[in-house]
């Protein structure tokens, strides 16, 4: 290519600046992507995750719909995904994580109408920590104050370096603040986990702890702030660390002006699951008797906390919500997505944007297969493969403007590369939501 | 003859790379098809990179091929597999009314699988 044609080119190449990337909760909006026609082919700024999220979502060559596997016309799907839902008896809608926030509302919407059971990838991510912050509140704050104020950052059972690349570097290590003028130097890092994993090497101080002993090291901590006195050798062995490593750790948390713990799934998925992040969101709480103190989990999907938002706006419940009777009951453990698979109640389900033919446990699997079910996702992956009827659509983000929240409940605008021959899930679910009222007045 | 381990079931970069690039492609597939076991663990059971293992729990059975975690990141009695279709294999249905099947920090059982009895070609 000579000079002449690289600038033709280069003049082909569109720019999008503050473009959002939406693969994980850090939803990181500085990313400026290089678009050459239906095709991202740089994502400047983006991390590992985010490129290649960004450059793995081309336009993709299949049906928009496929009915029991072949291609059929996206209305006729439509029709069909509002036949199953209206004639089955306990309809399941799951997923909603990794779509906008408008999306979401229109399947919670259909949820209502049909009385289904409404629950979203929260229940299998920090749903726990969702059940322990209606027992004992939760100290909180943007990841912004976290940028600006922190000089104390926990992870606990936490892996930001492989799972949230950028939350070191843009929000909680890294960046220089306004009360951290000297960014990472003006901070202290802890690192709790059973792994010595990577984000370990981070940390000024990494706790290696015994496997499913976070209930009891965080119930360590919490004593050591009442200022309770411990058995050693019953800390040691239940935890895996001495009791001065944790009069030590104390002592530092005291000493911080503005500490934070953000919390992964090794606190959530570990036996004692909401037990353990309602003794971490106490611990929290227990410290603002000494100084400023937050938690914060760190969420996986880009639009998980968007769920939450969007399922609590309408229900007033964050997820595990059942619309059976006409009004909303919260119950996890019943009415998770997981439970009403694995106990074969649900008789027919609609999936958005989550995978959980690769996700879940064999026995809900098993369940998922055996019930017509309709599967929203920009890909083919396993839940797609077997749906009775599958939407391929457009990817939120990329092709699709709307609004994604951060993990912080802050809400972020998306703007989109390029724009894609499939329908979004808004016009998908909005037409099945149509056809649902139809259907419905049909036989009022 | 099985041994008594805690696994843990995680994110990767390569995991979370995969599944933007597609689950049925061959870099998701291989990352969540390999077993991390502690170096010492790996010498002590006479396993070398790429031999299968079997692994059972009260929710499942898998085969799969071991490799050794890198540095110290494995304490030994601790095992280590990329989320993906294998890990929910051994996922139980029950979540113990929390909605949340315990899914990191799983009692599991692990037996070498005689090397005779291992086709080459499928080994990861």
């Amino acid at each position: 290519m000579n000079a002449s044609q690289a600038k033709e080119a280069s003049a082909d190449l569109k720019v999008v600046s503050d473009a959002t990337c939406t693969f994980c909760g850090c939803v990181c909006d500085d990313i400026e992507l290089t678009v050459d026609g239906n095709r991202i082919v740089k994502a400047k700024r983006a991390c590992g995750l985010g490129t290649a999220w960004f450059l793995n979502h081309e336009i993709e060559d299949i049906p928009s719909c496929l009915i029991e596997g072949k291609a059929a016309p996206v209305e006729q799907g439509i029709r069909r995904a509002a036949e199953i839902l209206t004639a089955s008896r306990y309809p399941l809608i799951y997923g909603l994580s990794d779509t906008t926030i408008e999306a979401q509302r229109v399947a919670v919407a259909i949820g209502d109408w049909i009385g289904g059971n409404v629950d979203t990838t929260t229940s299998v991510c920090h749903g726990p920590s969702g059940m322990a912050l209606q027992g004992v509140g939760e100290v909180t704050c943007s990841l912004g104050e976290v940028r600006h104020r922190a000089d104390f950052v926990m992870f606990w059972g936490s892996n930001p370096a492989e799972s949230h690349p950028r939350h070191f570097t843009r929000y909680s290590l890294m960046p220089k603040g306004v009360f951290v003028p000297r960014g990472r130097k003006d901070r202290t890092c802890v690192v709790v986990d059973v792994r010595k994993t990577k984000s370990a090497k981070a940390a000024d101080v990494f706790l290696q702890i015994k496997p499913r002993g976070d209930f009891e090291a965080l119930w360590t901590l919490r004593a050591l702030a009442a200022g309770i006195p411990l058995d050693a050798e019953q800390v040691r062995q239940t935890t895996g660390q001495p009791l001065s490593v944790w009069e030590d750790l104390m002592q530092r948390m005291k000493a911080a002006r503005f500490g934070v713990i953000f919390f992964g799934m090794g606190v959530t998925m570990t036996r004692g699951k909401h037990a353990n992040s309602e003794a971490l969101m106490a611990l929290a709480r227990d410290m603002n008797r000494y100084t400023r103190f937050t938690c914060k989990p760190n969420r996986g999907h880009g639009n998980v906390t968007g769920a939450d938002n969007v399922v609590t706006w309408r229900t007033g419940f964050p997820f595990a919500v059942n619309l059976g009777r006409g009004y909303p009951r919260f119950n996890p453990g019943e009415y998770t997505a997981s439970d009403v698979l694995a106990r074969r109640e649900a008789d027919a389900a609609l999936i958005l944007a989550s995978d959980p033919m690769a996700n879940f446990s064999q026995p809900a699997r098993e369940h998922l297969r055996s019930i017509p079910y309709i599967a929203l996702d920009p890909k083919q992956t396993p839940t797609t493969q077997h749906a009775a009827v599958a939407f391929h659509v457009a990817v939120y983000g990329i092709n699709v403007a709307g609004t994604a929240y951060r993990m912080d409940d802050v809400p972020i605008p998306l703007r989109p590369a390029f724009p894609s021959p499939h329908p979004s899930d808004l016009e998908i679910l909005t037409g099945i939501e149509r056809e649902v009222r139809q259907i419905q007045q049909a036989f009022a | 003859m099985s041994e008594a381990f805690i696994l843990i079931p995680g994110r990767t970069s390569r995991q979370g790379c995969g599944i933007s690039e597609g689950k049925f492609k061959e870099a998701y597939q291989a990352e969540t098809s390999v077993l991390q076991i502690a170096p010492q663990d790996m010498q002590r059971l006479g396993l070398v990179a790429g031999d299968r293992v079997r692994v059972t729990s009260e929710g499942g059975m898998i085969e799969v091929a071991v490799q050794p975690a890198k540095s110290d990141e494995l304490p030994s009695g601790v095992l280590f597999i990329a989320y993906g279709d294998l890990s929910s294999r051994l996922m139980s249905g029950d979540t113990h009314g929390s909605g949340m099947p315990t899914s990191k920090c799983l009692d599991v059982r692990l037996e070498p699988l005689e090397k005779s009895s291992i086709d080459p070609d499928e080994k990861a």
